[in-house]
């Protein structure tokens, strides 16, 4: 062990190509799963979050909440029926490539950056969206001022929603394949080298990760406390 | 009285408030002149809050005819008639920034730019001169509440309404809040509702007081009226601290 931990550190130094293609094609695609799972996410949990007085909240936070612990290879099968060839989605010819991996992981993200929102969101006390109304705040003010005063809850929501992301190995592995150059990420490429019993590179791939994952939180954590009151 | 309308900011007719089958509001006529400061007195759950939401339009009413400023009131009003209205809530809410930039938070959403000097001028009227760039998490109740004074007051609208203002306040701080809002009228000439439980408050400021009881205006009269020949016996009841519910 102590060997494969040295061999994978000057792997890593050594800046491997086949290292860096895959580190590369999987920040390209965390980040387009993160990006989308925002743009769709954020609104929707901050809209449950301030309707208070829906009826079906308990049953929707309910859902939300089964949908954080969704197996990601359950959903890897139900984007690989979708995807394949006979499924309704099939003319897209997704399968195996890069798309199929982010439609995957944004399904996956999606109840975790919703359900996390909503409870930052709606955390926030209740007549709070009537007293910037009433200072004269639009309903776009109103929401733009509700999540500014969630950003700590909402930058949680994303980090544990990148997390989850760049994490994930059983949906991204059955829709991906884990083709060389086109669908390996960190994650499959870990479990391949680990098969083939390389596990100097199979570390070196792990430290990879967690390195992402850490500069990811960093930046967030940053950008948390960057212009933390406008003047 | 009716008939001048070009003298009343608010004209209500019939106005009931519902919420879950409960009748919280029953209003049949209720005019707000301008310029006018009008105190509204009345025990816990009368409905003043309720009605103060309804004059900022922040609520829709469950029926009744609103007549605000020559406008006849839809159930939402556009942007544009609802900042001719600001209210200090009850238990104001204030962001979670700098005493500064929570006085300057509406401004800032009409898209102004906020005057170095009157932003001074506002910050020592209500005493905070040396609080401008502290957070507010790390104000005292009274302070709060003046923070909250100032953002309101700072927007100089056609129609002010004060939730219980000085509810938090040392007499010191009642007494400059009170001069606040008398400054603030002779100069802005603006309609200001006032809820207080403080009866002396009411009489110190008001031109006009109005008992609310469950829901129901039972009198609205001039001040000296109100405190000293009443119509209603449940006014002077109400005033004497005699329990009514
Ligand atoms: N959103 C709501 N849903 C149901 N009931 C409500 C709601 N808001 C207020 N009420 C009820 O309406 C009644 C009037 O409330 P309101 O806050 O207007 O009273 P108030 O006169 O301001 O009392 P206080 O002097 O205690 O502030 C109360 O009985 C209250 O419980
Ligand atoms: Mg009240």
């Amino acid at each position: 062990m102590p060997n494969s931990l040295t061999e994978s550190i000057s792997l890593i130094l050594s800046l491997d190509k086949d290292l860096i293609d895959i580190t590369l094609l999987t920040l390209r695609i965390t980040l387009s799963s993160l990006t989308l799972s925002i743009i769709i996410g954020l609104p929707i949990g901050t809209l449950l979050g301030l309707s208070r007085h829906i009826p079906a909240r308990g049953f929707i936070m309910a859902f939300l909440y089964t949908g954080m612990g969704l197996p990601p290879v359950v959903v890897g099968l139900v984007v690989f029926i979708l995807l394949s060839r006979s499924g309704p989605m099939g003319h897209l010819e997704w399968l195996f490539s890069p798309n199929a991996m982010i439609l995957a992981q944004t399904i996956i993200a999606l109840p975790i950056i919703v359900g996390l929102t909503m409870a930052s969101t709606g955390s926030t006390h209740p007549s709070l969206p009537q007293q910037v109304t009433s200072l004269g705040a639009t309903k776009l003010q109103t929401a733009i001022t509700i999540l500014s005063e969630s950003k700590y809850g909402l930058l949680a929501a994303i980090a544990a929603t990148y997390g989850r992301i760049v994490a994930e190995v059983g949906a991204v592995l059955l829709v991906g394949g884990n083709i060389e150059t086109k669908t390996r990420v960190l994650t499959t490429a870990i479990v391949l080298e680990t098969r083939k019993g390389a596990f100097g590179f199979a570390l070196g791939l792990g430290l990879i990760l967690l390195t992402i994952t850490f500069v990811a939180n960093i930046i967030l954590l940053r950008f948390g406390n960057w212009n933390n009151d406008q003047r | 009285m009716i008939n001048d309308n070009n003298q009343l900011l608010y004209n209500i007719n019939n106005l009931h408030q519902i919420y879950n089958g409960r009748t919280i509001l029953n209003i049949n006529h209720l005019s707000i002149y301008k310029q006018e400061i009008l105190a509204i007195v009345g025990p816990n759950g009368a409905g003043k809050s309720t009605l103060l939401r309804i004059l900022n339009f922040l609520e829709a009413a469950h029926n009744g005819q609103i007549y605000f400023d020559g406008e006849s009131i839809e159930k939402t009003p556009s942007i544009h008639t609802i900042r001719k209205v600001a209210m200090m809530f009850q238990n104001p809410q204030l962001l979670n920034k700098s005493v500064r930039s929570n006085i300057e938070y509406g401004l800032k959403l009409r898209g102004k730019r906020s005057n170095e000097l009157v932003l001074q001028e506002t910050l020592k009227n209500v005493g905070l001169n040396q609080y401008a760039q502290n957070k507010v998490s790390s104000l005292s109740g009274g302070e709060l509440q003046r923070v909250a004074i100032a953002r309101t007051l700072i927007l100089n609208t056609k129609a002010l309404l004060l939730d219980e203002p000085t509810s938090n306040l040392d007499p010191y701080n009642t007494d400059l809040i009170e001069q606040l809002i008398r400054t603030h009228h002779k100069l802005h000439k603006s309609t200001i509702v006032l809820v207080t439980h403080n009866l002396h408050q009411a009489r110190r400021l008001a031109h006009r007081c109005a008992l609310l009881l469950d829901g129901n205006l039972i009198e609205i009269s001039s001040t000296k009226d109100f405190f000293e020949k009443p119509n209603d016996k449940r006014v002077s009841e109400f005033i004497h601290g005699k329990i009514i519910y």
